[in-house]
Parts: C-alpha cells; structure tokens; sequence
C-alpha cells in the first residue's frame, strides 16, 4: 500500500517533467548507473464512458439536474412535498419524472453502447512479446514498455514506437482513417540500427508527455550494446504508429508501447468539442426571465393581498372555516413566506417543463428531415448530409456571414494539369480541354518545341515534377494532396512516368529507360514555408535538390533574372484561376551535402525545438537555386458554385472567402463564382498596395484603412439601410500578412481603432476574400465577425484539416465531404456532400427550422400564460387562499396530452411558405434575418394575446355564473364546473389558435390537432365517468358531462373561442402584405421585392 | 369559408425502383428513402386567410350571432325571478332579532316572518334558491376539507376519516359522519312559503325537496354505508358535526332521503365557485295548466333562523324564479351574442368598404390559379 502511494507519488512528480523514460521489454540497462523503479503510467484501458453502474444515479442524476430548468422544477416539486401547497406534487413531479427518466434512460443506452464499445477495445486479443515469445493477452493488458507484435489488417492498440518491420526496408504502412479521415497509405520508419533480436536489445527511450497532436512526436532512444558507447537515436512522428490507425501492406510489425490507455493521442483527441448553444436558446431564456419576473410578483401580489384581505373582520378564520392546530401554531413570518411558496406552485405552469421536452424533442426529430433530404444525396460518394448535432437547426435560418473555404468547397480540388512554363516558354498539354483559350493556339505537345527551350532544361523539369513529392505508387498514386499527383500524371502524360519508391530509390521511366535515383532527404512541406524540397542522388553520383513550391516561397531564393522570365506566367496562369506552382533545383557539391546532411540529421536529432531547427536547415539547404519553370494545375468549381453563391447573397448573407491560395487564384475564383461582378470595386489591402509607393506599411495601412473606410461606410447614403442598394458594389480583399498588421498594430489604441474600421469596411463590402491565410488566422476572422456589434451568426464551410478551427469556431460548422480527409466533416456541426447543398440547407431547412422553433416557442409561452392567468384571477374571488381553478389531472395533463402534439406536429411539418418558393426566393430569407420572430415586440403580441385570452375566458365565464343556474332543471354548478369550462375554452382555443397558424395542412396535423381535441372530450368524459378509488377526491365526477347538458354553457363557449380568435383572423388580413405566402409570392414576386427593401 | 387548393405534390419517383430496390436489400446504400413523408412532401392542404375569405366569415357569424343573441335576450327577460334579503341587518327587518341574538348554545330556534308581494304571477315551475354572499365556499382549506369516499358509504373511511377533515374530524374521540369543514357548514335554515289570500288565510305553497341535487350525485357518489335502512346503528360510533343540531341520520324522515343522501346536504356539498351564490332550496311544481304555480299577490315567508352570517358580513336571500331552456336569468349571454354579432357584421362591412377600395388589385392576385 505504501509503496503504491510511492509510486503514485513518482508518478505525479513524473508528470511534472517534459519526458518519460521507458524500458524496452522492462529490461533495466547495463549501463545506468542505477535502475529506478519505471514510474506507473496508466494501463491500457479505454474509457469512454462516463457511468459505471454504482455511479449512474447519482451522477447522471447531478448532471441533470445541473441544467436550470431541471433544477428549477425540482425546486417546484419540492416545496410541494414540503410545504402544504394547492396541487398535488404529482402535478409537477410526473412530467419532471418522465423527462428525467427519459433522459436518464436514453444517456444510460448510450452509455452502456459506449461500454460495450470500451470491452470490444479493451478485450481485443494482442500479442505481447515475453522471454521472445508473443503471448495472447488481452489489449487492456499493455504496459507502457510492453514489446506488441501487430499482424496486417490490425489496429494498433496503442501508441507503438516502430521497431522491427517484416518489410525488407524497414518500413511499414498505416491508414489513419479512423484517426484524421485520410484514406492514404502512410509510411513509418523503423528506429535505425535496432537489432533484429528483439530479445537482446536493451534500451530506452526517452519521449515527451503524452499530447494530443497527432503530426508531433519527438523522443530519443539510448541503445546500449556491450562494450560500446550507448547510440542515440532520435525518434519523431514517423516512428510513431498512432493507436487507431490500421496496419497495411506489412506482413507484421513489433513496437514498444509508449503512450497507453487514456494517454494516447487518439483518446487525447477524442475530448469532445465544446458545445454550442443555438440564439434561440438565448431567446428562450430571455423570455423565460421574464416570465419567472411575472411569476414572483403574481405570487407576490397574491400573498400581499392575502394578508390584507384576512385582516377585514370575520375573514381570516370564519366560523365555517377553521384553521387546523397546525395552522394556528404556525409562526407569521414562515406562514407568509410558505403562501408565497405555495402560489409559486400554483403559478409555476406558467414556465412549463414540457416545453423543453418539446423543443429537445422538435430539434431531434426535426433534424432527421436533413439527413433524409434526397437532394443532399450525392450519388458519387454514396453519402447524403449528415447531422453531428441537433441543437443548431433553426441557426441554419439565421446565418448572416457564411466564411468558406476556396479549396475543396467552391473548387472541386480535383487537380488537372493544365500547362507549364520552362525558362519562360509555355507549353500547353495539346489534349487539354481549354484550346479555346486563345493563347493556346500556338502551343503543341512537347515534342514539337525544342526550340523553346531546351530539351535538358525541358528533362530536368519533368524530373524535378517526377522525383520532388510524397507520392506513393500502389495501383494509382495515392498521396497526401491532389497537387502532386496532378503533377506526377501531367509529368507522365510528357513522358516521364514514376514507378514507385523502392528502398530509399525512386524509379522513373523515361520512354523506355528506367532511371534510378537515390533519394536522400526529403524536406517536407509545410504551411508556413509553402514548399519542399528532396535531395537525390543520381547514378552518376550528382547531388541534386529539386523544390516546389509558391511564387511567393521559391522567387526570393533563386537568382533574379529567371525570375522575370517566369512572373509574367506565373501571374497570367493565377488570374486564370489556376493553381501554380514553381520549380526549382540546385546541384549540390560533395561539401554542400555533407554540410546539409550533417545539419538536418543532428537538426532530426534535437529533442528540443526540432521543428524550429529543422526549418532553420531547411532554409539554409534551399537558397541559391535556379528556377527551372512553374506548372499551372486547374481546380474547377464545384457544381453550382456560382448559383449558390448569388443565392446566398440574394438573401442577405454575406460571403467571405478565406483561403490560404494566392491572391490572384483566389480573385479569379471569386469572379468565377459571381461574389465579385465586374463592376465591383475591389479594395484591396495586401503587401502589394501596402508596399506600393515605397513608405512604411504601417503607414500607408492607416491611410488605406481610412480610403477604403470614407469609400464604403461614409460615403454610401444608403450603406447604413441596406447592403444592396449601394450604387456600387465594393469587394474587400486583404491578405494575411496585412489582417496582422490589422490585427496586431504595434499600439494597443491603434489595434482596436483599426479592427474597428475594418470590420466596418468588411461589412459594408458585398463580399471578401482574404487570401494567405493560415488556419489560425480564418478562426480569429470569424471571431472577429463573431464578436462585433449585434453579434450576427456566422457560418464556416470548409472540407479539409485546415478548416477545422473556423468550423470550430462559428456559430454553424459545415464540413464538405470532400477529398482532404473527414476531419472538417468530423467537427463540423452539419456535414453535406456538396457546397451547392447549403442553399437548400439554409434557404429551406434552416428558414423553415427557425420559423418552426420560433412559433414553438412563442406558442408555449403564450398557452401556459393563458392558462395559468385564470388562475391567478380566481385568487381574488378565493379570498387569496390558492385554490386551483382547474382539477390537477387537467394541470397535469394541459401541457402534456392537450396541447402538446399539436404543436410539436406543427414545428416538425409546417411550411408556411413551400420548399420551392424558398429556393427560389432568396429573398425570403431576409425576412427572419436578426431573429425576427423572437425579438421582442413578437414577444409582446403573444403575451399581450395570452393576457387578453386569459382575461376573456375568466371574465367571460364568470359573467356566465352571474345566475348559477345554468341547466334547465335549475339545478346548480360549483367550482370545478366554472374550471372545466375554462379550461374546456382553454384547450379549444388554443388548439384552434395553432390551426390558424397552420398553413400546411398534412394528415399528421390533421390527426393530431382534431384528435387531441376529441382526446381531450373523451378523457374529460371518462375521467368523470368513473368514481376513482386511488383518489380522496371526486372532484370532477360528472362535472364535464353535466356541463354539456346546459345550453348556456355550450353557447359561452362557442361564443369565447370565437371572440378569442376573432383578432387572429382579423390581423392577417389587415397585414397582408407583410404575411407572404406561396402562391402569393409566386405572382407577386417583383411587387414584394420591391416592398422588402 | 377559406380560399384553399388540395396541394397533393407528386412523388417523383417513377416507380421503375422495383428492380433497383431489390439492389437496395443487398447492398446497404445509404440513399435517403424517397417517400412523401421524409422528403417533406407530404400532401398539404394550404389555406390562406385573405379579406376574401374573412369576409363573408364575418357576416355569417354576424348574421347567425344576432338571432340567436335577440333570442336569448328575449328569453332571458321573460324569466321570472325574485330575491328577497332576510339577514336582518336592518332595524326594521323582521330577522334583526335572531340576527341579533344568535347564539351557537340556544336550544330553541329564532323563528321569523317576512312578507312580501309578487308583482306578477310566475307561470311555469318555480324554483326556490337561497343564496349566501361574502361567504367563501371556495376558500381552499374549505374546498379539500371532506371525505369523499366517506362520502360514497366507505366503512373504513367512516370511522377513521380523512385527514383532510381536520379540524372537523374527531369531536369527543369519536369520527365525525359528514366530517369535515364544508359538511360542518351545512345551511340549516327552514324556509316556508305561504299564499296570503284576500281574507288573511295562510295557504302553505307544497316544496317539493326531490331533484334538486345532480341525479349521479345523488345515487353514485353519495351513499350511506350499509345501505339506506337502519341508519341509526350504522352511525352509532360517529359523531354529528359540532355545529349539528340533529345527526346526519336524523335529517329527513324519508329513508330515501336521509343520511348522506339527503339532497340539501348533497346540494350544500357542491361548492359553489364564487363567493356569492345560490343554491337550489326547494322546487315548486305547476299544479294545473290554467292557474299560474304562484299568482300575483301578497306571501309570507317563514324562516327557521339557524345560519349566522353577520360574523362575516355575510348576507341570506330567498330567491324564487323561473328556468327557461337556458336556464336562470341571465342577460349577459344575450347582450354577449347581440354584441359579438353586431362587431362582426361591422367589420365586415368595413373590410368589404376597404377590400373595394383599396385592394382590388392584391386580391385580384389573391385568387388561386
């Protein structure tokens, strides 16, 4: 025991430190001076889920009850067992109880599935090698230390460090799809120089702490061998085998584990998002604020006149009506304060527990019809949308700013090589579609244009395009990015064809030679340097460097006067909307590569930093090179681009490009896809202009900033009304050097004023593009946007890795399910299959999701006030004393059975104006925009409709029990009489209410609404009918049938609903124009357009 | 009433996915069923309201309303009904005395007399109501304050009641049969009603106490235990209400009236839902069809004065009146309906002046292709 808390205490003193030491198969080494005891890392289990059985209750129970409205009603429920209160506590305990058991039980499935999913990890068999042999244990079993043998096809159970391959050059293969969603083949090293018997080799490594990243690893390994200097080998990501990924092509591979259980990066990753919560929710506790104001000061003003009321002679305590002993006894104070409790129950309808029930339920049924939808279906990859989360439905209806990625969502990212440009000569693929481009005219295959340029400069490009990538031969190329293979295939489509890599040794068949180059370093690309660059030997034994990458990455290393031969290209190939690329090699002499050699191996080796020293060499090996030309590759658009585009400007969104392409691509994408017209005035705030008339950025950014800002936000009469009317569109583009600028001026009082103004700019622009930007920099925009006044709801859509963190960040995530991988579609919120989905995904969907939860909300509010506020009128006809008005099991059962499928159907089908106007309309969308529907004065006409339906039914049936002889035998009706007829109005008028609403008529709807009202007849009749042994009251016995049997009250209540729903159907039509509906829109499209705006 | 298509969209499926439905089974596909119901495409009927189909709306209602709201005025006006107060409060009423003078121990009852004249003579049956003002049988202590399955002839509730009775449950160790605060109120006042004829002869007008309480109170909900004989043995262990002249076995002579069922008492366990009410006393029926059931002229009424109602600034009246189809007298339903009518007919007018006016070419679109 002791030494547990030892070890326990090791273990977090171990934490502490930036790296752990792990023992190879639990061998102590030879050489350390001393062996100390291995600190405990945690075992291999996965636990996903939260409950264990002994625990479910009380913490599922907690957790529940840490939503406030849950714990508000469970307030409510106990102060009804506690305190002598008008209802029942069943009352308020039975729809409480069934919401908290649905809950509990749908949480507790998922759980268990989450459990189940635990075992079938955990108990999955694996090998552990012990004494040299693999022993079956189960995958819980793994120790860090541990030595695990993995056959092909197999997941890996945790974090291994690669040490032996059954592959001869000590590699192997992995797919990380169930990891970052890319499907490619992957290749990990070995650790050099580790003995092919595993069971003499002694040696530790030395890792860093378990973290999520997954692309990040770095270690070192010590190996000991007898007699000789401990080697030191280091150990990065291509070492590492991920658990999750899978085994391919390899018949079996060993590896030590060194993150296991909950430490590994596929479970640090799994930490869920955070949740989003959708501004209807807001809305909705808005209003519920107010409601629980109403709430206390009815109760309030009850208990304050109660007193008063009981302090006239004779009424406190008349002799027909004494006070128990209890009463009595009763202190003042705590008697006041337990009949303010008690007309809190009394009142608390008034915030219905069904409504969340209701709204859960809606926004989980309601988001079943996007992954139904048909038209999202895409027959290519066999997929239709897909729903990650429910809660932000009717946001779809709310967007305002919609940022998308270029790459992947309004271009297709399916790369096609279109042309090159060698020592500033084109050439033009002669089967390329594009020969009407006009200067493709001249331009034939390669053949024919050897007094171009050269024909060694013309091999030594396509060699560079065939040798300088990350391609994988496999049956088909399969690599990280579409880019290269539309390289390697256009470099084939020339001539030269790459086999494959084989041991370190790319093959390329040039016609019929095959030439054979060893390859010696590979200089990865990354996003910051944008470029990479291999170092090759050839048979010859030349060193070679060929790189690519951006213009704006290779023309600042290589010599000047090529560089002006190719711009000219470069830039013509980018308006075209085409994606370049610039090549680039450099011989390199014996020292050159001993010296680069020496300084990336020992950069591969630095624990510390090694991603900023490997750059440092990185930069250093590439300068000095010789541009040999650049290639330009086509991405077209995706479907419908275009139409989507206008169409979401059509209604009033605003689009923001943000890419991380090159500004001139990222133009000609926008143009293609109508977001900048031709007469649009771009503004443009880029290094370029920054740097145009040779004076400091920092000023000549001031002075643009205010151009642009006197341009858009002052001198637009109209800018402040409405963004389209503007006499002239402008489009914004800045890039990502500059937005830091912007963003991180030099003075704290500038860096706001100047975000100030060019949020101003960016808003009064119809669109923008900001182009170079990274990752990080499209999160802070959409932040940005996020963040400023009115808080307006952004959208993100992006398909690739690169898109997460606005996906993230946004109000509504949309992740493509594109090409580069699921991990957009794995965080993202909604995922669709195409970028042209999102106009029915917003135009309908989310048009009709907002109006639905809209009215449902307003309707909710408005029925329990119209409900409770009888009620509340009758205290002063009680003497105060919190006599309810309605029997309990129509408390109970109003919000439940009554009125509740009603307008769940509605919010689940109605459409107010049909999927095809909406489309079609864009405009429409305008019309919700800024929440209409639950602002404030929507608020207050439901309110004010409640109070008036409240007030019309009270004093209207009390008027009618003037004479209370109201059968025709003279005989008279009591209390629960003038109840049920208020609350047989009740539930007719606010059903009738919702069918006035209703303007799409399904059989559901039909069902549902005439059905629950003969529901409500039938369970008034028969909860009369019968005298109920489990109750100690009959209150209601034959009280609703007797009611039918009096003419007068059949007349009341006709004339009550009617007199209720008369402004109803008044208002429509005094509004008209304002009401838009289907066939009205569709005839009147122009006159409404024109009365929109 | 309403402009209104039957929008029945069609699927468009072509019904050639017989074959590739039997693909659909072997190969999981995750392609979204085409049916009505998933693609939102369910036949709709789309109603509008528009001024063209609210208007004739407003006239039917208008043009149905105002019959039937002159009707029930008219019926309404032809009830006959009077109320006299006789709490004696006043000096000079008759019941000042025994207002006065009431005291809870008096063995002997305070007996007075009020005459008064019926104006014109009611001509149908007569129902006679007593009615009690400023007087809270709806005060919730008071509502719950009973036993209902004591009530209904349970033996177990009988001798051991409800809790909710308290503090009308127990009286000297022993249950109380009726408990309970509402029971213990029982309105216990006598009221008999006599012709005055020309030569000063009381003729006494027959109350007929039958059919005054609801018929399924009177034979489902309230039962006396045991059945309706022997009533005396089955409530020997019970004790009467404290404020009880008689025990609940003595209220009537008429087994079939005795007891928990006996109809003033089921009446009195209704309670009313205002603080003023009446409630239903006696039944006078027509004798003959010529003779009017009470002519015009002078009546007494004698009074058993049991009730205080001074303590609480209470108020007694007798009411006598006559029942129509609609029941009791009652204006309102009649002004109601003459009102709601007559604004629907005017709005519709005013929306038809308006529609004609002004909208002639929104409501020209208005009409469905």
């Amino acid at each position: 025991m002791l030494r547990r808390i030892f070890n326990r205490l090791l273990g977090g003193d171990e934490r502490r430190v930036d790296s752990r030491t792990i023992y190879i198969g639990h061998r102590s080494c030879p050489a350390s001076e001393a062996f100390i005891p291995p600190p405990k890392f945690c075992d291999n289990r996965i636990v996903s889920s939260k409950y264990t059985i002994w625990n479910f209750l009380p913490k599922n129970l907690f957790e529940q009850f840490r939503r406030i409205a849950n714990f508000y009603f469970l307030i409510i429920f106990l102060v009804q067992v506690i305190v002598d209160t008008p209802t029942s506590p069943v009352t308020s305990g039975l729809p409480l109880f069934f919401v908290i058991i649905v809950t509990a039980i749908k949480q507790g499935y998922e759980d268990w599935l989450r459990h189940k999913a635990d075992n079938e990890v955990n108990k999955y068999p694996v090998k552990v090698l012990e004494d040299g042999k693999p022993v079956d244990k189960d995958s819980e079993k793994i120790k860090v230390g541990d030595v695990v043998e993995v056959k092909e096809n197999e997941t890996f159970p945790c974090d291994l460090i690669l040490l032996q391959s059954s592959r001869d050059d000590n590699t192997c293969f992995v797919t990380t799809a169930s990891l970052d969603g890319e499907s490619n083949h992957k290749t990990h090293y070995t650790v050099p120089d580790t003995e092919k018997d595993l069971d003499s080799l002694s040696a530790t490594i030395e890792c860093e702490q378990p973290q999520p990243d997954l692309y990040k690893f770095v270690g070192r390994m010590h190996i000991y061998k007898s007699n000789q200097e401990p080697a030191v080998r280091s150990l990065g990501p291509e070492n590492l085998l991920l658990k999750g990924a899978t085994l391919k092509n390899t018949q079996k591979i060993l590896g030590v584990a060194v993150y296991t259980g909950m430490e590994t990066k596929m479970a640090l990753n799994y930490q869920g998002k955070s949740q989003k919560r959708s501004v209807v929710e807001k809305s909705i506790n808005a209003f519920l604020l107010v409601y629980l104001c109403i709430l206390l000061s009815k109760a309030l003003v009850c208990t304050t006149l109660k007193y008063v009321f009981q302090n006239k002679p004779g009424q406190d305590e008349p002799w027909y009506n004494e006070k128990t002993q209890r009463e009595k006894d009763t202190n003042l104070y705590l008697k006041m304060f337990t009949d303010f409790l008690s007309f809190m129950v009394l009142f608390n309808f008034i915030i219905p527990v069904s409504m969340y029930v209701t709204v859960e339920m809606q926004k989980f049924l309601g988001s079943f019809f996007i992954g139904w939808d048909k038209d999202f279906y895409d027959p290519e990859i066999k997929e239709g949308a897909l729903v990650n989360t429910s809660d932000l439905n009717e946001e779809l209806g709310q967007v305002e700013y919609v940022f998308t990625d270029k790459t992947g969502t309004l271009t297709q990212n399916n790369m096609e090589f279109i042309e090159c440009c060698i020592d500033g000569f084109q050439y033009k693929y002669h089967d390329s579609s594009s020969e009407l481009d006009g200067f493709g005219v001249t331009y034939g295959p390669m053949s024919k244009l050897q007094q171009k340029a050269g024909w060694e400069r013309e091999e030594l490009f396509l060699r560079a395009l065939c040798l300088c990538h990350t391609v994988q031969e496999e049956k088909g190329f399969i690599a990280s990015s579409p880019d290269e293979i539309a390289l390697v295939k256009g470099a084939m489509r020339y001539g030269f064809t790459f086999m494959g890599l084989e041991s370190k040794t790319m093959k390329i068949l040039n016609k019929n030679d095959v030439e054979m180059y060893e390859l010696l370093h590979v200089l990865n690309f990354d996003p910051v340097r944008r470029r990479m660059s291999v170092i090759v030997r050839t048979r010859s034994g030349d060193t070679l460097l060929f790189c690519k990458g951006a213009d704006s990455s290779i023309f600042p290393r290589v010599k000047l006067e090529e560089v002006e031969r190719i711009r000219m290209h470069v830039e013509r190939s980018a308006t075209e909307g085409y994606r370049t690329l610039c090549v680039a090699y450099k011989c390199l002499s014996a020292e050159e590569y001993e010296h680069a050699d020496k300084g990336l191996k020992e950069a591969r080796l630095a624990l510390q930093d090694r991603e900023e020293k490997l750059t440092a060499v990185y930069n250093q090996v590439e300068t000095g090179m010789s541009l040999i030309g650049a290639t330009a590759v086509e991405d077209r658009l995706q479907e419908e681009a275009a139409e989507t585009m206008e169409a979401l400007q059509g209604a009033g969104i605003k689009v923001w490009v943000l890419t991380g392409d090159k500004m001139e691509t990222a133009k000609s994408t926008c143009y293609a896809c109508r977001l900048f017209q031709r007469n649009t005035e771009l503004l443009e705030l880029t290094v370029r202009t920054l740097e145009e008339r040779g004076r400091r950025r920092e000023d000549r950014l001031h002075e643009l900033l205010l151009e642009y800002h006197k341009k858009t936000v002052q001198d637009s009469p109209l800018a402040k009304t409405s963004w389209s009317v503007g006499n002239q569109d402008y489009g914004f583009i800045v890039d990502g050097a500059s937005l830091t600028m912007v963003l991180n001026s030099s003075s704290d009082s500038n860096t706001s004023h100047y975000k100030n103004l060019f949020l101003q700019i960016c808003q009064n622009c119809t669109a923008v593009l900001c182009c170079r930007m990274a990752p990080l920099q499209k999160a802070q925009i959409v932040k940005l946007v996020k963040n400023s006044k009115g808080s307006p709801i952004t959208l993100s859509i992006g398909d690739g890795a690169n898109d997460v963190s606005m996906i993230l960040e946004a109000h509504v995530g949309i992740g493509i399910k594109g090409k580069e991988g699921r991990q957009a579609v794995r965080n993202s919120d909604y995922a669709i299959p195409k970028l042209k989905h999102l106009k029915k995904l917003l135009l309908a969907h989310g048009h009709l999701y907002y109006v639905r939860i809209a009215h449902l909300v307003q309707y909710f509010f408005y029925k329990n006030l119209c409900f409770i506020l009888p009620q509340f009128l009758y205290q002063f006809f009680c003497g105060y004393s919190q006599q309810p008005l309605y029997d309990a099991a129509y408390l109970t059962m109003y919000n439940i059975c009554f009125t509740s499928m009603p307008i769940l159907a509605y919010s689940l089908l109605e459409q107010h104006i049909g999927m095809e106007v909406l489309l079609c309309n864009a405009t429409l969308y305008s019309d919700i925009a800024k929440n209409a529907m639950l602002r404030w004065p929507p608020f207050i006409y439901w309110t004010l409709l409640g109070v008036y339906h409240g007030l019309l039914f009270f004093f209207g049936v009390r008027l009618l029990f003037g004479n209370l002889a109201l059968p025709d035998n003279g005989q008279v009706f009591g209390n629960w009489s003038y109840g049920t007829i208020v609350f047989t109005v009740l539930v007719f008028t606010v059903t009738l209410k919702l069918a006035l609403d209703t303007r799409h008529w399904t059989w559901i709807n039909h069902f549902v609404i005439w059905g629950s009202l003969a529901f409500y007849v039938l369970f008034s009749l028969f909860w009369g009918g019968i005298i109920w042994p489990f109750l100690s009251q009959q209150r209601l016995y034959f009280v609703f049938a007797n009611m039918l049997s009096s003419v007068s009250t059949w007349l009341v209540m006709i004339l009550l609903v009617l007199l209720s729903l008369l402004p109803e159907i008044l208002l429509p039509v005094l509004r008209k124009p304002r009401g838009p509906h289907a066939r009205q829109v569709q005839l009147k499209q122009t006159r409404t357009q024109t009365l929109y705006f | 009433m309403m402009a209104s298509s039957y929008n029945a969209k069609e699927e468009d499926g072509h019904h050639s996915g017989s074959a590739s439905h039997g693909g659909a089974a072997v190969v999981k596909s995750k392609k979204p069923d085409n049916t009505a119901f998933k693609q939102q495409r369910l036949p709709a009927w789309q109603p509008i309201l528009t001024a063209g189909t609210v208007l004739p709306a407003f006239f039917v209602i208008g043009l149905i309303f105002i019959p039937i709201g002159i009707g029930l005025y008219v019926t309404s006006n032809n009830i006959k009904e009077f109320e006299i107060d006789y709490t004696g409060v006043d000096m000079n009423s008759a019941c000042y005395s025994c207002a006065k003078n009431f005291s809870w121990n008096s063995t002997t009852s305070c007996l007075c007399t009020v005459d008064f004249t019926l104006e014109q003579p009611f001509e149908s049956n007569v129902f006679m109501y007593y009615g009690l003002s400023n007087f809270y049988q709806n005060h919730r202590r008071y509502v719950k304050s009973r036993d209902d399955s004591q009530l209904n002839g349970d033996m177990s509730a009988l001798t051991n009641p409800s809790k909710e009775c308290e503090p009308y449950r127990m009286s000297e160790g022993l249950p109380i049969a009726p408990c309970g605060a509402i029971a213990n109120s029982l309105f216990n006042d006598t009221l008999k009603l006599y012709y005055l004829e020309a030569n000063g002869t009381r003729n006494e007008i027959p109350l007929v106490k039958k059919g005054i309480a609801w018929w399924t109170d009177k034979h489902v909900k309230f039962r006396n235990p045991g059945g309706n004989a022997n009533l005396t043995a089955v409530f020997q262990a019970t004790s009467k209400p404290v404020n009880w002249r008689n025990p609940v076995y003595e209220l009537d002579q008429d087994p079939e009236n005795n007891g928990f069922i006996n109809e003033d008492f089921i009446v009195w366990m209704r309670t009313a839902a205002l603080p003023t009410f009446r409630k239903l006393y006696r039944i006078i029926q027509k004798k003959s069809s010529t003779m009017p059931t009470l002519p015009s002229g002078k009546y007494v009424l004698d009074i058993t004065y049991n009730y205080p109602v001074l303590s609480f600034d209470g108020r007694k009246r007798m009411i006598l009146s006559t029942i129509s189809w609609m029941g009791g007298k009652n204006p309102f339903l009649g002004i109601a309906y003459i009102t709601v009518g007559s604004i629907c007919f005017f709005l519709g007018v005013v929306l038809l002046i308006i529609h004609h006016k002004y909208d002639t070419r929104s409501t020209g679109a208005d009409i469905p292709n």
